[in-house]
Formats: C-alpha cells, structure tokens, sequence
C-alpha cells in the first residue's frame, strides 16, 4: 500500500517483509528516518534528543540478526519514544526545565522489552510538561507542529510521537495515554493511535502523571503495526504490581477483516453540540462502511460522560500533585540553591515547573486537602464508579463502541493556550476509557474540508485488544485511504 | 486536691522489620551499611519507578497482628501521606489510613504482680524514610550550612503498632513497651533495638480528673530511645501537667520533645502548625486481601508467646513472677533457661542464678547471651553442685565466673581451684583457731553477748579457706568453739 514511497514513510510490517527479504538494512530504513528528521525537525520540533549514533549501532546489529533468520518482527525497525518513558543513559526530560539534564540509570520495561526483540531507538519525542495538556504547546522546549499544517497543533500530550510517526521522522512511536495523550494526536495527525487496556503493558519507567490512569499507547502507520508493536510490549511485569497477570493473545490472529454480525454502538452523547461538523460526518459516513461490511450497528447512550471531564480533573490532578512531589532538586534535575532545603525546594519548583503543571499541582492539592477530600477527590471516585457501569451496561449489548476521538480536527497554534476549560474539552471522548480502564484506539477515517485528518475512536471491553484490532483493520481495509500529509510531500526519495 | 487526677496514656510505636530486603524493592534491609550503598530507583524515588510490596513483611505484620489478638481484614489498602522532607525520596510515605492490616487487638501486662489489658486499636504497614545528618563547623543543627542524607533506611519495611488510651501511669507505659518488645523478639520479626532504632515509640499523655469520661488535652511526646527514657519523659509531663491544671492554666495540644539530658519535654510544634499529609489510596498498589486458610496456617504456627510463657513458668515451674517476667521477656534467655531445666537444674535456682548472678556477671563483662561461652550445661552443674553440697555459693559465683571466661566445665573448675567444698572437721578447725587467735577483740565482743559479730568471724574463716569451707559448718564450729572457750 505504501509502495514507492521513502524506506521511513511505509508501515512497519511493509519494512520488516523487506528485511526479512534482504530487500533493504535496517541501517537504510534508519538513515532515511534520521535524514528527514534533518529535513523537517527545524520546522516540527518532534524530537527533544536524537540518538543517532545508537539508532545505527542498533540498526547494525539488528541487520546481522535478521540476516542470521530468527530476528522478531519489530527487529530493525526504528522507534521513537516520547520524552516520559525513561531510557538508561538517555536523558529523559518529561518536556521540562526540572528535568532538563536528568539521565536515567534504568530502561522503562516496555522499551527494555522492545531493545531485547532488536528495536532502533531514533530519539526521544517533544510532548507537554509531565504530559499535561492537549495541543503539545505546554512543552518547556518550544511546541511541535502539525505535519498537515505548521500553523496548527499535532495535539497532545504525545504531539512529538504523532508528528513523527505522521512526517516519516520514525517508521512508528510509543507514547502515553492518560486522558487520550495518545489518541487525540494520532487523530490530528492522521495516524493510528492505540490506548491498551489498563494494566496490560507496563508503566515501570513510565514518569508518573496520574498512576491509576497512565498507560502506554502506540503510534503506527497501519492497525496491523499497531498489533505488532503491542505485541512485542504488552504482558505482566513483575516490577508493576498494578500490571496485569492474563496471558497475552495474538493480535495478528485477530485481523480476519471479519465483521460480519459485530455489534456496533455508536455513542449518542459523542455527536451533541461543539462537534465540528465534518468530524461527525465523517464518523458517521465511516460507520455506514461497517455497516456496509455486515456490522449490527445501534447507538448507545453513556449517560454520566457529562461528568467524566470534572471527575478526570479532580483524579488525575489529586495524583500528580503527589507524583512531582520527588522533584525538589535535592536528588536530581535542576537545583535553585535557597537559604535552607525548604526555600531551596520551593525556588527549584517554582523555575522548574510550567504554568499548566502549576495549575495542575494546587488544583490537585486543593483536592486532596483535609475537609476538601470527600467533597472532591472522593466524589470524583464515585462518578468514575458510574462511568465503569456505563461501559458494562453499554458492552452488554455492543462488542465495540464508535465515537470521534477528538471534537475537532487539529486548531491552531495558540487558538487555546488562554482558555484552559477551552483545552480540557479537546479530550471529552478521550476521558472516560481511561476512568474506566478500558482499551480504545484511534483510526484516520479522512479528512475534512481544509485537508487535516479526522479520527474515529472505538472502545472495547476489558483486555478485548483484539476486538479493538479486528473492527480497526477492517474499517482501514475497507477505508483504504492514501494518507500524505503536505509536509512529507516535498520531500522526494529523501531517504535514498 | 491530691489524687484528683488521672494519667492517660497511648503509645504509638514503630517497629524496623528484620526482613532480608526492603518493603518495596529487592534492596538489602540491614543496618550499618556504608551510606547510599543499599538503594535503587525504587527506594530512591526515581522517576518512573514503582513499588511492588514485599510478601514477607506482610508475613510478618499479620504475625504481628494475629499475636496481638487482632483481627486481619480481609481487605486493606496503602495510602500515601504527602510532606516535604529531604530525607524522603518520593515526598510522600507509603503508609496505610483508613484500612490497616490489622485492627482491634489487645497486650497484656504485668505490672506489681496485677495484670492489665491494654487495647490496640491498629497495627499498620509503611516505609521507613532515610536519615539526615546536619553538618556545620559548629556542629549545631540551627548552625548547619549543610545536610547529607543516607537512604539506607528509606523504604525499610516499618510497622506501626497504636495502642488504645488504657495505659494510666509511667511504669504501666514502660510495661507495655518491654511487653510489646519481646512478643516481638519471639516472633522474631524485627531486632527490636531502641538504641538502632528498630524500635520506637511517641507517647500521647493528658490528664483529667478522675472519674471523667471525656479526655484531657493531649499532648504527643517524641525523641524517647529507650524505655527507661519513655518513664523519665512521662514522669516529666505528668507532673508538668497536673501542676499546670492546679495553677488554673489551660493545656494546648502541641508535640513536645523528651530532652534526655535535662530529663524535661519542651514545645516542638503546635496542634496549628501540625501538616496536612493530603492521604489518599495509592494508586500504584493493588489492595491487600490476604488468603483466610494461609492466615489462619500463620496463627497455627505462632511461637509462645511472653504471657504465656510466663504463666506457665510460673504455674508449671513454680517460679515467682519476678524471675519468670525476666525470663519470659527474652527469647535467648528463655531458651538458655529452659535447656538448663531440661538438663535437670532445679527450676526455681536456676532462673535465679541466669537472672541475677549470671546476668550481673554478662552486664559486667558487657558480653551478650547469646555469644557467651557459658551455657546451660553450666547453670546446671552449679544448681547440682550447690545443692548436693559440693561447693558453697561463692564457690559456684567463682566457677560460673570463669564459665563465663574460658568455657570450660564447671567441675574441671571446681577442682582446678580447689572451690569443693570443704565439711571436714579436721581441717575447718584449724582455719577456725586461727581466726580465733588473729581476732581477740571481735571474739571478745561475742563473748561479752554481741552475737553480731559472729558472721564477721565466719567470713574470716570463708575467706581464709579461699571460699572452699561450708559456711554451715564454719558457723557451728565457731559457736561451739567460743561458747566451750
């Protein structure tokens, strides 16, 4: 499908059958990702470091397995990693001044797992501070911007591992999904972006947002790369008590194409007022394809989604507030010297620290505070509650739900910066998987009127990946659109 | 008016696991260790690191609960308690709140032969933090122009046991800490060392008039190490609290500090400047829900404990309360003593000689039990030899003394040194003659009626037979001696 394009803008399964066949080195598929990182990044910003010498270190010792013929499926190909998933020896900043010279000493597990199966780390990606915020414009180096239009935002908070993924500066990318980090930007930016199951991949090494909501989620060019890669990361790991212990299906097995007798439930609630107009069409005209295929589709009402956006911004901050806490300077990350470790603390933090991450810290404090507790943080506890049983009642009579991901196609740089409440709507369909723990993923299923990608989200059951997979692949298949976003098309056999 | 008053008191005490690694990371838990030698990005709080919990501190903190005669919830959670302190590397504890492990229990103790229950109201899991050292030209902590932190201890597994407000004075307080102390030697979850810190205790007092239902102010008490400091402190702030109430004054609630040597409590900070730790579940750690069967195969499985052991040396062995509350409070020399029972050693002379001649001697040799060269076998030769007449007390003080030295047999000893007993008339008569001739002014008194000064002249004969002679027959011998004069 993507034949006759640059080695960096095919799938990844396209690059790994060229591998296996000799037809290409996974040193050429990186040498042409680090050549329009060169091209683009003056421009995009998706990258806050390069690791281009290990990238092709990697990549040669990937060839020689490869060549050797016992080479897993993601070996060779090269990855981005967003800027929260720690990697020893490679600095790790969470798009922060507080941790702008931190280093790891320790692998997160799902790129530890990753590294082991022979994958190429191209660099760690742009996102906002502590992965807070919609439109990536909340990173301390600067935003990202959109590879569909420079002028407009590639979303957030994984704006970096979108843009990347979407401008050919990585063949696919891991971010983190704590409130649609993961899936609004897969929709802006016109690639796939999967939400897994709470639970299901390990957050060890992940820099805390808010914990019982974080997960880490995929960017790929194809929902078939999107099962590989999840694959090669998902499972129990001991050094997470809150991962989960099922054993982990095949995903590849799951994409027949077959959706024939599925039930289909198209949320209500997802179509109200604030949508813009040709994202609804263009979900509905997507549904009508399944529907096409032999799909039961209905609609479905969840009925407390009105509430998940209050109750996310009294949970996830209440927990954030904690997570920073470590960031004092006393151990690592920058140090602003006061009088005493008190006032050193309290400098440390107030240079280190964004507005957003500030507003989110007190908002969180607050929250949790005596007297405040039950009124807040305990209420917000009860209404997660609530939406679970929505989503049980819902799955009781629908395999897969059908929203847009996000309200709108990508707004322009700026256009939301002063109006916080504005921001926190751009993941008002995103929210409730993450209160719920459920699987969600993100599908490209066109473009609007100015040429940006719209993104169809489904949601499934618990540890129901494959179900996520199987309706995505088929749409995709059914779809089968040619997506090029303008900021590749300039660029010729760049990689060659 | 005297005796108006009443003392109520509730201790809160910490106690260090000795399990092998910490509570959430595979470091090793020991102390002493070189600083910042035992850690890693879990203990250190490093980005992105997780705790998982260590299965044997939960082993542990349900033997705990279980010998407290608490119930186990079937569910309970951790939760973080938020504050900004250098030495802890997350700036929030891992503890628990709402839902601790263990709840409703209760210790008995012994206090002037009475028994008193005491209520536990919880017993609950945490981390322990790392330790700041302040340093300075001047060595004064107000002084310092620099703080090292060692985090060793962060992330230790720590247990805190709450006890309810049924302690009413200074030596009841003391009681329950020594009581509670060796239930937790003999289960042998933690080192149980005030001096180390693996174990400490913060004790909430206040005063009311007698008969009042309701409770005075509270006032919490810190820096006590050591039991003897615990009495000292409570003493202090009982009477400093009764004056105060007499003089009319009003108590505040506040958070004193035990001054060890001035023997006073001073103000650390008030019930307003007191954090708001901000709990709340953590969410990185699945709830606790312990299996019922492996519970109920822990309780199975529970060694004595001291209460009983005490009542049943005392109810089996005949021991008085006194020898068998020392006995029972240590492990080591429970163990010591029982063997030495097994070994055919008289009960009664045998807990007398391990807890006060021989405790005396191993406090003055400052050497532990349980690396001494003396054992059982040597008690129990003594209590044989005493009694069959074979050496005198002080010859066995003599024999357990080098015991105690070289390790050697007691009766080696005994004829090595010539401490057999010596009952034959012959020779006791001729040290007994010499005494005589050597003391005119003593034998005179005794004649003139001054029977006192008989068991002077039986020392000089125990003395001039090198501790060999039977004081019984010394003292007859002198009596018929001087009488017959």
């Amino acid at each position: 499908m993507t034949e006759g394009r640059d080695l960096c803008d095919r799938s990844a399964s396209e690059l790994a059958e060229l591998l296996r066949r000799g037809e290409a080195s996974s040193v050429e598929v990186t040498r042409a990702c680090l050549a329009r990182m060169d091209a683009l990044e003056p421009r995009l910003n998706a990258y806050l470091t390069r690791t281009d010498d290990l990238a092709l270190e990697q990549a040669a010792r990937a060839d020689e397995r490869i060549a050797s013929g016992d080479a897993p499926a993601v070996a060779g190909i090269p990855l981005a990693l967003k800027d929260v998933l720690s990697t020893r020896g490679v600095r790790t900043t969470c798009g922060s001044r507080i941790l702008e010279t931190y280093v790891p000493p320790f692998d997160c597990t799902p790129w530890a797992r990753l590294s082991e199966a022979g994958s190429v780390l191209l660099g760690k990606t742009n996102c906002d501070e502590f992965a807070m915020g919609s439109s990536n414009e909340n990173s301390a180096f600067g935003p990202v911007r959109n590879p569909w239009d420079l002028d407009r935002v590639p979303g957030g908070s994984s704006g970096g591992s979108a843009a990347a993924v979407a401008a050919g500066e990585a063949v696919w990318a891991l971010g983190t999904d704590t409130g649609g980090s993961v899936r609004q930007p897969a929709a802006l930016c016109g690639v796939v972006g999967l939400k897994p199951t709470y639970g299901l991949v390990s957050r060890y090494g992940l820099i805390a947002f808010a914990s019982s909501l974080d997960t880490v989620g995929t960017f790929t060019r194809s929902v078939r790369d999107a099962a590989v890669l999840l694959q090669a990361i998902a499972g129990k790991d001991p050094m997470d008590a809150t991962s989960l212990p099922d054993p982990v299906p095949d995903y590849l097995a799951a994409l027949t194409g077959e959706v024939r007798g599925l039930r289909v439930g198209v949320i209500t609630e997802a179509f109200g007022e604030g949508v813009q107009p040709a994202v609804a069409a263009g979900v509905r005209a997507a549904v009508d394809r399944l529907a096409d295929l032999g799909a039961d589709v209905g609609e479905v009402s969840l009925p407390h989604t009105d509430y998940a956006l209050s109750a996310y911004y009294l949970i996830a901050p209440s927990e954030a507030s904690s997570n920073l806490a470590r960031y004092d300077g006393v151990r690592y990350g920058l140090r602003v010297e006061g009088r005493d470790s008190v006032e050193m603390m309290a400098r440390t933090r107030g240079a280190g620290f964004g507005p957003e991450v500030k507003r989110r810290i007190m908002l969180g404090t607050y929250a949790l505070s005596a007297g405040y507790y039950e009124a807040y943080y305990g209420q917000a506890q009860k209404v997660r509650t609530l939406i679970i049983r929505d989503y049980d009642a819902a799955f009781a009579r629908y395999d897969v739900l059908v929203s847009p991901t996000s309200p709108t196609t990508a707004f322009r740089l700026g256009e939301k910066v002063d109006d916080p409440l504005a921001m926190y709507l751009s993941d008002v369909f995103t929210i409730p998987a993450n209160l719920a723990g459920v699987p969600a993923i993100s599908v490209p299923v066109g473009l609007d009127e100015t040429g940006l990608p719209i993104g169809l989200q489904l949601t499934a059951p618990v540890l129901r990946e494959d179900l996520l997979l199987r309706v995505a692949d088929a749409l995709e298949r059914e779809l089968a659109l040619d997506l090029r976003c303008p900021a590749i098309a300039g660029q010729g056999q760049s990689g060659a | 008016m005297a005796g108006g008053y009443e003392t109520v008191i509730g201790l809160e005490c910490h106690v260090e696991l000795s399990t092998a690694t910490k509570m959430f990371c595979g470091c090793r838990n020991e102390f002493g260790a070189p600083p910042n030698t035992n850690v890693c990005p879990v203990c250190l709080g490093l980005p992105g690191s997780l705790p998982v919990p260590n299965e044997r501190a939960i082993e542990y903190i349900v033997r705990i609960g279980l010998a407290l005669d608490c119930e186990i919830a079937p569910r309970s959670v951790f939760h973080r308690k938020n504050y900004f302190y250098p030495d802890m590397p997350k700036n929030f504890q891992i503890s628990q709140y709402d839902l601790p492990v263990c709840v409703n229990g209760h210790l008995d103790i012994e206090v002037d032969g009475e028994v008193r229950r005491v209520g536990i109201t919880r017993v609950h899991m945490e981390e322990d933090t790392g330790k700041t050292t302040h340093g300075s030209a001047s060595g004064r902590i107000h002084e310092a122009d620099y703080a090292l932190v060692d985090y060793n201890r962060a992330g230790v597994p720590l247990v805190e046991i709450v006890s309810e407000p049924d302690i009413r004075t200074p030596e009841e307080a003391g009681a329950y800490l020594r009581e509670l102390r060796a239930t937790l030697e003999a289960l042998g979850v933690s080192d149980v060392r005030m001096e180390e810190g693996s174990l400490r205790c913060d004790a909430n007092i206040s005063t009311r008039r007698v008969g009042e239902e309701g409770f005075g102010v509270k006032v919490e008490i810190k820096n006590l190490n050591s039991i003897r400091s615990l009495e000292r402190a409570l003493r202090y702030e009982q009477e400093r609290q009764r004056a105060a109430l007499e003089a009319g004054e009003t108590l505040v609630q506040e958070t004193r500090h035990f001054d060890e040597d001035r023997g006073t409590t001073h103000t650390l900070r008030s019930k307003e400047e007191a954090f708001d730790y901000r709990y709340f579940p953590e969410p990185d750690l699945p709830p606790l829900e312990p299996d019922r069967a492996w519970v109920e195969a822990l309780r199975a499985s529970l060694p004595e404990l001291p209460a009983a052991k005490r009542a049943r040396y005392e109810r089996e062995l005949g021991l008085r309360p006194e020898p068998a509350v020392l006995l029972a409070s240590s492990t080591v020399q429970a163990a010591f003593f029982e063997e030495a029972v097994a070994l055919g050693a008289d009960p009664v002379a045998a807990a007398n000689w391990i807890t006060q001649d021989l405790a005396g001697m191993l406090n003055k040799a400052k050497v532990e039990l349980a690396e001494a060269k003396v054992t059982p076998r040597h008690v129990a030769d003594v209590v044989r030899l005493v009694a069959d007449g074979t050496i005198s007390a002080t010859g066995a003080k003599q024999a357990l003394e080098v015991a105690l030295e070289t390790g050697e047999e007691i009766e080696a000893i005994v004829e090595a040194r010539g401490l057999r007993q010596v009952t034959d008339t012959a020779a006791l008569a001729a040290w007994v003659d010499e005494v005589i001739a050597s003391n005119p002014g003593p034998v005179e008194q005794y004649r003139a009626g001054k029977q006192g000064v008989l068991g002077f002249l039986v020392g000089q004969v125990m003395k001039r037979s090198g501790g060999s002679a039977d004081p019984r027959a010394v003292n007859e011998l002198l009596r018929e001696r001087l009488s017959g004069g």
